[in-house]
């Protein structure tokens, strides 16, 4: 048992290092001098790299719960790449509003970046989690520093009011899944996710486990703002400063759809019926009412907003699908990557991640008297002034949309792809119709960057990292748009090979019980 | 050939490069001459490149040639492949001729934010001819969609008027078909096993079932048909070509439409055989339907850029009545792809000529204008050529396109299309002459009223005459010697109706006996009456080729 224990921690490298980053960042921004207090960004960079580094050296872990752990690895290394990009979009050097270290009261600072690194710890976490207690507590690990980051973001009392209303909301959410894992332990008697598992294949038609499964499920709906939980999105990333709000569409987003898998792999692909039903209707749901809703909005975030949650449709699509091999007649997938559901998750994650992250940070970068720009009509014209950044919202606005060669495109052929290899003709014609409502509201983000002239009076703020940020993110995704194929690999590894081992495991148990009924 | 192989890909590179390099910030390009030359060089280029490309081309050789491959995300099955057969090759010709001229057009018609407007010109050209060099489905969906973003920001930014509403509609009806084609394609691709080579997709989508390919083929059409456009699809096309500056109409109604004929023509035709025979008279109506219908919208409309709009969904409507046509020589299809060239070449010239006026009148009102002929006597001769040209008159290029088709559908067997539709497609054309001539008679004959003038009212500048005598001379050469082209196709449409055509009951009844169906003996018979009747035009039409069947009875039953 102790040397259980010590294989597990030894997998927590990259954790320990970030949270060890996280409270030097909290000591240094206490310090009085003002350039000791700046350096905390660098501590928070340096800290990214080397948890970066140290899971991409890492193995994957050799036990886990219902045998995915091998997107541990892979979302360890890309949320700490991630993490970067946003540290950079989260940094400014102006004194207006935004980010806490930019302000001149000595007793903000450091904490912002702790808390964003203590978030990005709990999605590392997450992945790896192989008990429900470790599981509900990464999750709130990512949620709980999210809540103050909106707060301190922004010095606007929109801000405040979204943190509250994300904060109750959340607490809410993270009630019905916890109802729901007290229901899961209830049935099964452990709340180690294999020995859950394990129960759950022995005892298929278990109603409690089933209720606590699906509440579980529609509790983690929150983190990925999915139908029915999808309330809060619009109002939170609009209040919200927009690097946090970039932040927002990622970092939570990816906790729940690892969640999300961890939970349903209790039950195993394919999933049962009923669950299929569920997940297959929210993720219709969810992606009609994102581009729906998107459709009416004024406000470019939370046009953005309502893009995440139909983003979040598509991606149940893959979560439905699970990894491959576990569905008979996908022959297929021996040769190709697509059929594997929980890389294509993985990797539109990353995809979306970059897309969405450049749009924001070029609304970072802009101001309107003072505030943020929001509205089409402050992006208007934008060719005119920032070809840079218009450029940047072009590429952003048309990855989103899935249009070739960016690596949206790349994207939809994996989840649809491999949405088809398992049958589910009619999801992917609902999927594709919804991409072309989309297209009715982010063409004009991308038209009102071209076409108007300017209209308002917008600055661009003096931010070097943020522009690099934005930039960084429109030429990954074109790149990853050419050549995704290694991320494409590693994704279908990460979502693969444990699976394998997990069958391994399945079938050692197999045979052991043969061993002892023999 | 090995060594050439890398011509094609230079085809979509160098006009890609050179509008990547026009966006740097160099001092050359702070000059609008500068970047207009640029532009200019950059596709003479090419389009001496596509010259080195016909050359290299063996028209007795094998359908696909200088092919090539590079992978891509080899995780998919996704891969760049190209090559060309001979129909692809006379549309990239088309494609590399036209954009020089549609560079040397703008020179006055754009004076602002001229950078951003030759990278998009040289954007597109790239995209459209990577559509045409595709060998791997995924390569051409990749430059089909692509060509929606440069003609978007082109509408958008350097249109007319209500130029906003007719780029969002232009993107969005025409993303909305395609991502159908999307979900077709995916699907036909998982039955391939992930591999989006065409060979592979033709095999996987001929061995699904008749339900199965219906589904693949109106999803595939739900693409190609709005490009197309074909009735009642069409309604996009009227606003973004009025909207559209001269240029983006020019390559809208020259290229980009042939990509939707075209798609039909490479991917649905040979892909789902058993749906195309049974949704072909349902096309067929509805090509009818917008032969006739839009030439009667034609008729009544005053603004002459928007009847020329009209014009150009009648006259794809031949073209895709040819493609449907499905008859034993593949006449109809010869005609369809002679069309599609023919169309490009006429009525592009019609939209450069209009944008002509626009620029020195600005406006296009047949009402404000009349008796044109008096005041610009060459600019007039080039019009009424086109419109000629684009009527169909016997030596020109239309009426060797208009009649194929036509005698194709005549020609089709009777479970495909048949005489009705030939005959009620007919009318078409004699409403397509009213409308036509109705125009020039107003603009250009009658008694002498201009609008207002800015500036002295001068007739085509030396530039303006190289642009449109160049159309011309490949308008009179294609409509007095068309078996330059028609000759070179045999093969290459013969593969790509056979599957078709090899499940019709006479082809399965001639399979299984070995003898040929004495349909076809009356439908010889019909062609020969065609060829020494009236309508024939001794050596130089091209009706040697109803003679001299091109198909070997054994490529049709195949």
């Amino acid at each position: 048992m102790s040397n259980l224990m010590v294989d597990k921690v030894a997998t927590l490298w990259p954790e320990m290092v970030m949270l060890a980053g996280a409270v030097a960042c909290l000591m240094t921004g206490l310090s009085s001098q003002a350039s000791r207090r700046r350096t905390v960004v660098w501590i928070a960079a340096a800290t990214l790299v080397i948890a970066g580094i140290i899971a991409a050296a890492g193995t994957a872990q050799a036990t886990s719960g219902v045998g995915l752990a091998g997107m541990a690895k892979f979302i360890k290394v890309a949320v700490a790449a991630v993490g970067l990009l946003l540290l950079m979009l989260n940094t400014s050097s102006t004194s207006q509003e935004g980010v806490a270290l930019m302000r001149d009261t000595p007793e903000l600072g450091g904490e912002f970046f702790a808390f964003f690194l203590c978030s990005l710890t709990g999605v590392m976490l997450t992945a790896g989690a192989d008990d429900l207690v470790w599981l509900f507590l990464a999750l709130e690990l990512t949620s709980l520093p999210t809540y103050v980051m909106v707060a301190m973001g922004r010095q606007k009392l929109e801000a405040r009011e979204s943190a509250v209303k994300y904060f109750f909301l959340g607490a809410m959410s993270a009630a019905l899944f916890l109802y729901g894992f007290a229901l899961l332990y209830g049935a099964a008697g452990s709340t180690q996710l294999a020995d859950i598992h394990q129960y759950a294949l022995d005892n298929p038609h278990d109603g409690l486990l089933m209720f606590g499964l699906v509440l579980a499920v529609v509790g983690i709906c929150f983190k990925i703002a999915a139908v029915p939980m999808h309330f809060y999105a619009a109002d939170v990333y609009q209040g919200a400063a927009s690097p946090v709000t970039a932040f927002l569409a990622f970092v939570p987003k990816s906790a729940g759809f690892l969640a999300l898998l961890l939970m349903l792999g209790i039950v195993g692909w394919p999933l049962p019926q009923p669950i299929a039903w569920l997940i297959a209707a929210i993720a219709v749901a969810t992606m009609t009412v994102g581009n729906v809703l998107g459709l009416v909005q004024s406000n470019v975030k939370r046009v953005l907003a309502y893009s995440s949650i139909a983003h979040s449709g598509y991606m149940l699509l893959g979560v439905l699908i699970g990894p491959p091999g576990s569905a008979p007649g996908s022959g297929n997938s021996a040769t190709s990557a697509i059929g594997n559901g929980v890389a294509a998750v993985l990797f539109y994650l990353l995809a979306y991640g970059f897309s969405t992250i450049a749009a924001f940070a070029v609304l970072a970068c802009l101001r309107v008297e003072n505030d943020e720009a929001q509205t089409y009509n402050d992006l208007a014209g934008l060719m005119q002034r920032r070809p840079a950044l218009a450029a940047v919202m072009v590429v952003a606005a048309l990855s989103l949309l899935g249009l070739p060669p960016m690596v949206g495109f790349l994207g939809k052929i994996y989840l649809f792809g491999s949405a088809l290899t398992q049958g589910y003709v009619v999801l992917v014609v609902i999927a594709v119709l919804n991409s072309a409502i989309s297209a009715g509201y982010y063409l004009p983000i991308a038209a009102s960057c071209i076409f108007s002239k300017p209209m308002r009076d917008v600055q661009t703020i003096e931010a070097p990292g943020r522009q690099a940020g934005a930039v960084l993110a429109a030429i990954l995704a074109v790149v990853l748009g050419f050549g995704g194929g290694k991320l494409v690999s590693s994704a279908n590894d990460a979502g693969r090979v444990v699976k394998q081992k997990h069958a391994d495991k399945v079938s050692q148990v197999d045979q052991e019980k043969q061993f002892t009924s023999q | 050939m090995p060594t050439q192989s890398f011509i094609l890909p230079l085809l979509v590179l160098v006009p890609l490069i050179a509008g990547l390099v026009m966006l740097l910030p160099l001092p050359m390009f702070n000059d609008r001459r500068n970047i207009f030359h640029w532009a200019l060089l950059a596709t003479l280029a090419t389009f001496a490149l596509s010259l080195k490309m016909a050359f290299a081309f063996d028209f007795h050789g094998p359908t696909f040639q200088l092919r090539g491959l590079t992978p891509w995300v080899s995780q998919f099955g996704l891969q760049f492949g190209w090559g060309v057969d001979a129909i692809s090759l006379w549309l990239i010709l088309l494609t590399t001729f036209l954009m020089p001229i549609v560079v040397l057009s703008s020179l006055t018609a754009i004076t602002e934010r001229s950078r951003e407007y030759y990278f998009w010109l040289l954007l597109i050209q790239a995209a459209m001819t990577g559509t045409f060099i595709a060998t791997d489905i995924i390569f051409f969906y990749i430059c089909f969609e692509f060509t929606l973003v440069p003609l978007y920001f082109l509408i958008g930014v350097f249109g007319s008027g209500d130029r906003l509403r007719a780029a969002a509609v232009f993107f969005i009806y025409t993303f909305t078909g395609s991502m159908l084609t999307f979900a077709a394609v995916l699907y036909v691709a998982y039955h391939a096993g992930w591999n989006f080579d065409i060979e592979a997709m033709y095999g996987a989508a001929r061995s699904l079932s008749g339900t199965e390919q219906a589904w693949v083929f109106l999803a595939l059409m739900a693409g190609f048909a709005v490009k197309v456009p074909i009735w009642p699809l069409h309604t996009w096309l009227p606003l973004a070509h009025t909207e559209a500056p001269t240029a983006g109409s020019v390559i809208l109604a020259g290229v980009l439409l042939k990509l939707g004929t075209y798609g039909i023509l490479r991917f649905v035709l040979p892909m789902c055989p058993l749906a195309v025979l049974e949704y072909a008279p349902c096309v067929g109506i509805m090509a009818v339907c917008g032969i006739i219908l839009t030439a009667l919208i034609c008729w009544v409309q005053t603004d002459i850029k928007r009847l020329i709009a009209y014009s150009s969904v009648s006259h794809l409507g031949f073209c895709v009545l040819g493609l449907f046509a499905l008859d034993r020589l593949d006449i109809g299809a010869h005609g369809a792809v002679m069309y599609m060239v023919n169309h490009g070449l006429s009525t592009g010239a019609l939209f450069l000529c209009v944008g002509m006026i626009y620029e020195r009148f600005h406006t296009r009102d047949m009402e404000e204008m009349s008796g044109l002929g008096r005041s610009l006597p060459v600019w007039s001769s080039f019009m009424v050529f086109f419109v000629l040209a684009s009527v169909g008159l016997p030596g020109l290029n239309g009426f060797v396109g208009e009649f194929l088709t036509l005698l194709g559908a005549f020609c089709s067997p009777p479970e495909v299309l048949g005489m009705v539709y030939a005959a009620v497609a007919g009318l078409g054309l004699i409403f397509g002459a009213i409308y036509l001539l109705y125009m020039v008679g107003r603009v250009i004959f009658g008694p002498t009223k201009l609008p207002h003038v800015h500036g002295k009212l001068n007739d085509l500048s030396g530039r303006e005459i190289v642009v449109l005598a160049p159309i011309a001379l490949a308008c009179l050469v294609l409509g007095l010697a068309p078996n330059l082209m028609l000759d070179t196709l045999d093969n290459s449409v013969a593969q790509l109706t056979g599957p078709a055509k090899s499940q019709l009951p006479a082809a399965v009844v001639q399979k299984e006996e070995g003898t040929e169906a004495p349909r076809h003996q009356g439908t010889e018979g019909l062609v020969a009456d065609a060829i020494g009747g009236p309508w024939s035009l001794g050596a130089s039409v091209p009706w040697c080729l109803c003679l001299d069947p091109p198909v070997p009875s054994s490529e049709v039953s195949r």
